[in-house]
């Protein structure tokens, strides 16, 4: 009980101020019924420091950790090299114990922190403007379609058979209670991806169609066509980035005619933490900002003249619109969201760009050396730091004997769509600046063995 | 000591008065130092990493490289580290101090938390690892799902919400899977006034029509005002237990009977469970589901806005609805039950909320901090808060009006409201006032069922010398307020900056920095 700072002494002495004869007599108010009379049953009482250290390490021990292994995995989070001086920063007490920043005059730093990050966020999406985060991609995501059933008054959203199926599944339960008709389909072990499909599908009552980029196998292509054909439809085209890093070196949705882009920022600063706290980004057009969810920060003066920044619009928020508010967040995920800048202005546009460059050109490596693997194709020849190869056998099970191996090799499409039969041969393997030659080496050999 | 150059040590001399705080050329004031802006500093050539040498390959990017610049400046390792070190210097936070937040609950957020979440075997894994290889994570995942479980005295545990009101997305998402089941369209949400304002805006998101609840004079839910609303169109009560008055809904149990009675769900907003942990069991009052704010009853860290994690406990009644994925213990191995394996054994499920599996780093931190304490030091918690409120309370219902103070003792927060302050001033020039002594200020004007709320929650972590320091200022503040003192209403005077033009920014929103010769030629 080492973190409770009142002595007995302390107690006793306060319960006379309050003229109360004990702690327990404070919880009056709670029927006796529903009152224990002492601690839980069943449960350990306090442990030491070092005890709960033993134990808790104890457990990080019977993971496969991914540094520990020639590491493939993808398919929506990726390890990537964080700078020491990220996680230093992130731990000053001042970012790590404070609070949202309701009270600006004593919270500039954090402020200050996310105005950066929303400029850096817009140009990285190539929006106008950003939000100052949220959750993960996967709700973001959502509330993006969201928030185009807002803007275009229709109930319809065409979903890419190139998004994350997680993602999807997001949307599908949402979809459920929100009334919105979702279209979607899994993909096809097919290179060319599904937008002159999507093309031909948009109608009068399509709120928006999402796209991702890169997708789900890995696949890129120009969105131009898709934002244009939406916007003559009257619909918005959503785009979701859940590799960040790649648009470093490939062209932003934004750019392309995105109205919204959505994206999952967790490869920079943020670390793979086994799924979470993970960080969505959130960009839009200007025209739209108002229809934005989430938490956004603004500049202005203070009473001195002085800049300043202050949480603004909160006006379309939960706290002042309750039901009518523009989403129910109230927590958005401000200290990823400053991992993620801080390793951004590490980066910088040079290193963002060098990062970029460097991932894809392993990757590229490493695609050709696998795909030379008997039994091995690589479906896709576009691709930014992911890929997908097809089997010659099932990859849910070669995924699962690579691990007895040591080997991390990579999302079996099977995991992804249990539904889809057909797909289950293909993986997908991503290829950071964490991936050594070697590791390359390790996994193709291990891979001819399995296919053997 | 400083020394000067000859050897001897310095001493302050007397200085006139007018020469005590001169301007700076910098605008710095000794430690406290002006920070620009990245894009005021940094530049597109300057970099804080080094990489390897790029292999000589032929890119693969189709026709889209990317051409333009990004416009990202860069900035060294020295000038970053410095940049945000500065920033930080600009924040208050509870390393710094009491953070009074009232249904916010800012504690202690101890530093063992933080070393164990960082274990590489916790910090490196990756979602979609097979799950033979993450066995000691999913593992974390049922123990705290154990604790959870045991303490709230309910049937089971969503894990996978990422904050509070993610988890009442859950709640209400699981009442209306349950509902529809047993083919009951039901369309109305009952929540009460002094709830948060995410539980209507929730309730909305799930397609409901939201109804108040009015509260009675000594700030509780109006018992026959909301048996009377109940009907078949009734699918949910959303109730805040201990509510945002800092009371006790005494009437709980009867309330849930009645809700139960009508064929209804009971949703208990959960944020302020630390005041009760370990003393009663929301299962035992009739609660069908209940979210837990982690980094508020379990101290993970608030970051400046979040990451938190919003676990929500289900009655027997709800439990099949629960989300996915989840872990469940078979033999001696945890399966992460996903998608793939519903058709088998849970088909009721709602389906998936978010991409993975919920905020990890914060259930690392959360169970470290569960076994630090164990059930007997959770006990003393719930203890120890509502003692440490009921001291605020009672050390300051001379000088401060306490609405509900008559009425016997709060919980884990002390409310009180703006009346008897001199004509004029308000619960904000306390607040700013507070920010002066070195306090951040406690919630303001919330809950809404009080004229001028200012509610305080001091939690369990606080010395009682740190809440006779902020008992102390914050007598002097109200004592100001209620003398007239005009100065109050110019706080803070001594922070980073003087009170903000939160008008302006709404007006003229200014989201993005814009080079200073576009901005102009934009006007």
């Amino acid at each position: 009980m080492r973190y409770l700072p009142l002595t007995d002494a302390d107690r006793q002495e306060m319960l006379s101020v309050i003229g109360s004869a004990s702690v327990d007599d404070l919880f009056v108010d709670v029927p006796v019924q529903a009152r224990l009379p002492g601690t839980i049953v069943g449960l350990p009482d306090h442990a030491s420091e070092l005890a709960v250290e033993r134990h808790m390490a104890k457990l990080a021990r019977q993971n496969l950790s991914a540094g520990e292994a020639p590491f493939f995995l993808g398919a929506g989070a990726y390890r990537h090299h964080v700078p020491a001086s990220v996680d230093h920063l992130i731990q000053r007490g001042e970012f790590l114990t404070a609070y949202t920043p309701y009270q600006p005059e004593i919270a500039q730093g954090t402020l200050q922190v996310l105005f950066e990050f929303q400029t850096q966020v817009a140009r990285l999406l190539g929006c106008d403007v950003a939000n100052a985060s949220m959750y993960d991609g996967s709700t973001a995501c959502w509330e993006a379609i969201g928030m185009a059933r807002r803007i275009t008054k229709r109930g319809k959203a065409l979903l890419s058979s190139g998004l994350h199926p997680h993602y999807v599944s997001v949307a599908k339960t949402m979809a459920k209670f929100t009334g919105d008709a979702l279209v979607h389909e899994a993909p096809k072990l097919d290179a060319a991806t599904d937008i002159d499909a999507l093309v031909a599908s948009i109608d009068k009552d399509t709120s928006c169609v999402v796209v991702q980029y890169p997708d789900i196998l890995g696949r890129i292509a120009d969105l131009t066509p898709l934002a244009n054909a939406a916007h003559e439809a009257g619909a918005l085209l959503v785009a979701v980035v859940t590799e960040p890093v790649a648009l470093g070196a490939i062209a932003a949705p934004g750019h392309m005619g995105a109205d919204i882009v959505v994206g999952e920022g967790q490869s920079l600063g943020v670390g793979l933490q086994f799924g979470g706290p993970y960080l969505g980004l959130f960009g839009c057009k200007q025209k739209y900002v108002r229809q934005m969810p989430g938490r956004l920060c603004g500049e202005t003066v203070d009473a001195a003249g002085q800049r300043g920044f202050v949480l603004t619009l909160s006006t379309r928020e939960q706290h002042i619109r309750r039901e009518k508010a523009t989403s129910n967040i109230c927590t958005n995920s401000g200290l990823c969201a400053l991992a993620f800048s801080i390793h951004m202005t590490l980066l910088g546009e040079k290193g963002l760009r060098e990062l970029a460059t460097l991932n894809h050109a392993l990757a590229v490596e490493a695609a050709d050396r696998l795909a030379k693997v008997p039994g091995v194709r690589l479906l896709n020849d576009a691709f930014f730091n992911e890929f997908t190869l097809i089997l010659s056998k099932d990859a849910r099970d070669v995924v699962r004997n690579l691990a007895d191996r040591g080997v991390l090799g990579g999302v079996s499409l099977g995991r992804l769509f249990p539904d889809a039969a057909d797909i289950g041969n293909g993986l997908v393997v991503a290829v950071t600046e964490t991936v050594t030659a070697e590791d390359v080496e390790t996994f193709a050999k291990a891979l001819e063995e399995e296919l053997a | 000591m400083t020394m000067l150059k000859e050897g001897r040590p310095t001493a302050p001399q007397a200085v006139a008065e007018e020469h005590v705080a001169p301007a700076t050329a910098t605008g710095n004031r000794a430690l406290m130092l002006e920070e620009p802006l990245i894009f005021e500093i940094g530049s597109a050539d300057t970099t804080g990493v080094d990489f390897a040498e790029v292999p000589k390959v032929k890119s693969r990017f189709g026709n889209l490289a990317r051409k333009d610049a990004i416009g990202l400046p860069g900035l060294s390792e020295q000038e970053t580290v410095r940049h945000y070190t500065r920033l930080s210097r600009q924040n208050y936070a509870i390393d710094l101090g009491l953070f009074p937040l009232g249904s916010c609950t800012m504690k202690h957020n101890p530093r063992l938390n933080e070393k164990v979440a960082r274990m590489p075997g916790f910090a490196d894994l990756h979602p979609l690892a097979p799950q033979s290889t993450v066995q000691g994570a999913l593992a974390v995942i049922h123990e705290l799902a154990q604790w959870l479980v045991t303490l709230t005295g309910m049937h089971s545990v969503a894990m996978s919400p990422k904050a509070g009101a993610h988890g009442e997305l859950c709640g209400l998402l699981a009442i209306r899977a349950a509902l529809e089941a047993r083919g009951d369209a039901r369309s109305v949400v009952l929540v009460p006034e002094s709830a948060h304002g995410t539980n209507p805006a929730t309730a909305a998101f799930c397609g409901y029509k939201v109804e108040d609840i009015p509260a009675t004079p000594d700030g509780r839910v109006d018992l026959e005002a909301l048996k009377s609303r109940l009907g078949p169109d009734v699918a949910a009560v959303m109730i805040t237990n201990p509510n945002t008055c800092g009371l006790f809904e005494r009437d709980m149990k009867t309330i849930s009977d009645a809700v139960h009675a009508a064929g209804a769900f009971v949703y208990c907003d959960g944020a302020n469970f630390n005041a009760i942990v370990g003393r009663v069991r929301p299962g035992d009052l009739g609660v069908d589901a209940m979210h837990i704010n982690l980094h508020k009853t379990f101290s993970t860290p608030h970051g400046g806005g979040g990451p938190g994690s919003g676990p929500v406990v289900l009655s027997q009644a709800l439990a099949p609805f629960a989300p996915l994925p989840f872990v469940e213990k078979q033999g001696d191995r945890f399966v992460l039950v996903e998608e793939e394996s519903v058709e088998d054994h849970h088909g009721g499920s709602f389906g998936r909320m978010v991409a993975f599996h919920g905020q990890m780093g914060m259930f690392t931190r959360a169970l470290a901090y569960i076994l630090s304490h164990g059930a007997d030091g959770l006990r003393q918690v719930s203890g120890d808060a509502v003692l440490n409120a009921n001291y605020i309370l009672r050390s300051l219902s001379d000088v401060l009006d306490a609405p509900f103070g008559g009425s016997g003792p709060c919980m884990h927060e002390a409310l009180f409201s703006d009346k008897g302050l001199a004509e004029g001033f308000t619960t904000l020039d306390i607040a700013k006032g507070l920010i002066d002594e070195g306090f951040h200020p406690m919630t303001m004007y919330f809950p809404l069922v009080v004229h001028g709320a200012m509610l305080v929650e001091p939690t369990e972590t606080e010395s009682k010398a740190a809440l006779d320091q902020f008992i102390m200022a914050l007598r002097s503040l109200a004592e100001r307020a209620k003398a007239g003192d005009e100065a109050l209403k110019g706080a803070p005077y001594h922070a980073p900056r003087r009170r903000l033009d939160e008008t302006l920014a709404a007006r003229k929103p200014v989201l993005v920095w814009t080079e200073p010769e576009l901005a102009e030629a934009a006007e």
